[in-house]
């Protein structure tokens, strides 16, 4: 469960960097993506997938939050 | 473009890497690449940020030198105290040429060196007492000082010291920040944790300080330059194009820098960052707590210079585009003639460079501006995404290599045959006897600053004198010389 910084790059795309390991990719697609929340299944370019339970109302980035290994 | 074709670059990593066993074959391969434009992710071509195994020679650094020799040490109105052995404080004293402007020992003291001075005892029954005296000390003959930094080496980790305790006790009691840093030498694989370490610290212990406190006069153009740490002046070289952009700089960091402008940080518009690998961590975390948002830009030769005053233009308003035009249109006569006296001299000279931070990749187009080919660079302890930015300012099929060893180095400089060599103090004296041309980047060789208009003038300067100058047709005695030729040029001998 690492603590992931969610902030946006100059084109608008969503981050995902993971401090700890150096890790920094885009976001692709995001299961739950609206006015009301944020969240779900989050996959990245890399091809990875991670899970956070959807947020309500959706966070103002960046942020931090905690996600889960998609696959766990 | 590079004189070698894809194929003999790969063959040469190849032909090196054979006089290793075949384990250490295996690892140090990952960290050797031919660079690929077209490839978009890094770590899909080289491996970075591991271990340096027992047995190779590793020029990196600990986490110590991160924290205290990168990112506190230059701050010049506190006092940092090397807690622990004296030597990792002595011999690390004042080698980084942070500039600065004060009296030192009065209101400054950032040449001086403060440590605990660890002897068995304290080993034995542990070093707060000593440090907790140290402090009250340091108070009594330094009480211009405005905060005081305890940076561990290695020991107070291993017998657990509570610095922390003595910290808050002491802070409370001088009314001065006093901010543990757990930077002990064993922590990591090399300075790059250093850096992560000391930002934490200064997240923790300074950047919250103002909260709530409005009394700064904020203004429509504040910036902070960061990850500046004005080697030779760098720092100033580069202020005063933000400034003559008509922006106001209100903090360095660390270069000449002050605990308050750190302090003053967060009320900032923009937050410009040089050095990415040391100083990032604290730019992503004033942009999620204070939305200070953050940009890298690189003043390292005209080209990336005009580039980079731009691309901070754009964030602010058409007076400051209008500015930055200007700026650049009013060098542009002097810049040229540096161009048009050095280039010819230095026109298609190879470089190969090794050096850590941000210079692999920054220091590219001042040498491009300059005429010359950078065919092979490399970090000391990058992670993925400096070698990202790295592989797009890179030429096709030039070398990469990653914490390279001292005997990878040696054979590829042998191999690639550059006018130049660009790394530290550790490579010099080898590839200077070798009868090759070499500067240190990471202290500019004693010169400097490199940074901005000012800084170029003076980097073509330096890259001239050493690359032309006539000693290097003097290393072969004349007897041993081929009569057809009149002076064997380098790497003859070698």
């Amino acid at each position: 469960m690492p603590n992931v910084m969610i902030r946006k790059n100059d084109a608008g795309d969503l981050l995902f960097y993971v401090a700890k390991k150096d890790m920094e990719e885009t976001i692709a697609s995001v299961e739950l993506d609206n006015a009301e929340q944020w969240g779900g299944e989050v996959e990245l370019t890399d091809g990875s997938r991670w899970y956070i339970d959807p947020i309500s109302p959706p966070p103002a980035f960046p942020t931090t939050l905690r996600f889960k290994r998609g696959d766990e | 473009m590079s004189a070698l074709t894809r194929e003999e670059t790969q063959a040469l990593i190849q032909e090196v890497l054979e006089v290793y066993p075949e384990k250490a074959k295996k690892d140090r391969a990952k960290h050797l690449a031919v660079n690929d434009q077209s490839v978009e992710q890094s770590k899909k071509c080289i491996t970075s940020n591991r271990k340096s195994l027992p047995g190779v020679m590793t020029v990196r650094g600990c986490a110590y030198a991160g924290s205290k020799g990168v990112v506190w040490g230059p701050i010049k109105d506190m006092i940092h105290i090397s807690h622990g052995p004296v030597g990792c404080g002595q011999y690390s004293r004042a080698g980084r040429r942070n500039y600065y402007v004060g009296h030192t020992g009065i209101n400054t003291f950032g040449t001086m060196n403060f440590t605990s001075d660890f002897q068995e005892k304290d080993i034995v029954f542990g070093g707060d007492k000593k440090l907790d005296k140290l402090i009250s000390e340091i108070e009594g003959l330094f009480p211009l000082s405005k905060g005081i930094s305890v940076q561990s080496e290695c020991p107070i980790g291993l017998i657990g010291d509570d610095i922390e305790a003595v910290s808050k006790k002491q802070s409370k009691a001088l009314d001065k920040p006093v901010v543990p840093v757990r930077c002990e030498g064993f922590r990591g694989v090399s300075q790059s944790l250093g850096h992560h370490i000391a930002n934490d610290a200064i997240r923790d212990w300074v950047i919250g300080n103002r909260d709530g406190d409005e009394s700064f006069q904020v203004g429509p153009y504040d910036v902070a330059v960061i990850g500046d740490y004005n080697i030779g002046g760098d720092a100033w070289s580069s202020r005063i194009l933000l400034e003559e952009m008509g922006l106001r700089v209100v903090a360095q960091w660390s270069g000449d820098g002050t605990l308050s402008e750190m302090e003053l940080t967060p009320k900032v518009k923009l937050n410009l960052i040089h050095c990415y690998r040391s100083m990032n961590y604290i730019s992503r975390h004033m942009e999620e707590k204070y939305g200070v948002p953050w940009m890298e830009y690189n003043f390292f030769g005209p080209t990336k210079i005009a580039e980079s005053l731009r691309k901070i233009a754009a964030a602010f308003d058409e007076t400051i585009q209008a500015n930055a035009e200007k700026v650049i249109a009013k060098y542009t006569a002097e810049y040229e003639a540096i161009i048009a006296k050095y280039r010819p001299r230095l026109e298609g000279k190879k470089v190969m460079l090794y050096v850590g931070g941000l210079r692999p990749r920054h220091v590219i187009g001042a040498y491009e501006d300059l005429g010359m080919e950078v065919v092979g660079t490399g970090y000391e302890f990058a992670h993925n995404d400096d070698y990202d930015r790295t592989i797009k300012e890179m030429g096709n099929a030039t070398l990469l290599y990653d914490d390279v060893t001292g005997y990878e180095f040696e054979e590829f400089v042998k191999k690639v045959k550059p006018d130049l060599i660009g790394s530290g103090i550790k490579e010099k004296y080898i590839f200077q006897k070798m009868g090759i041309p070499f500067r240190q980047m990471h202290s500019w060789d004693y010169s400097g600053p490199y940074h901005g208009y000012d800084g170029f003038a003076i980097f073509a300067r330096d890259m001239d004198m050493t690359i032309n100058n006539p000693c290097w047709k003097k290393l072969q005695a004349p007897w041993q010389q081929p009569a057809d030729q009149e002076a064997a040029p380098l790497a003859a001998s070698a």
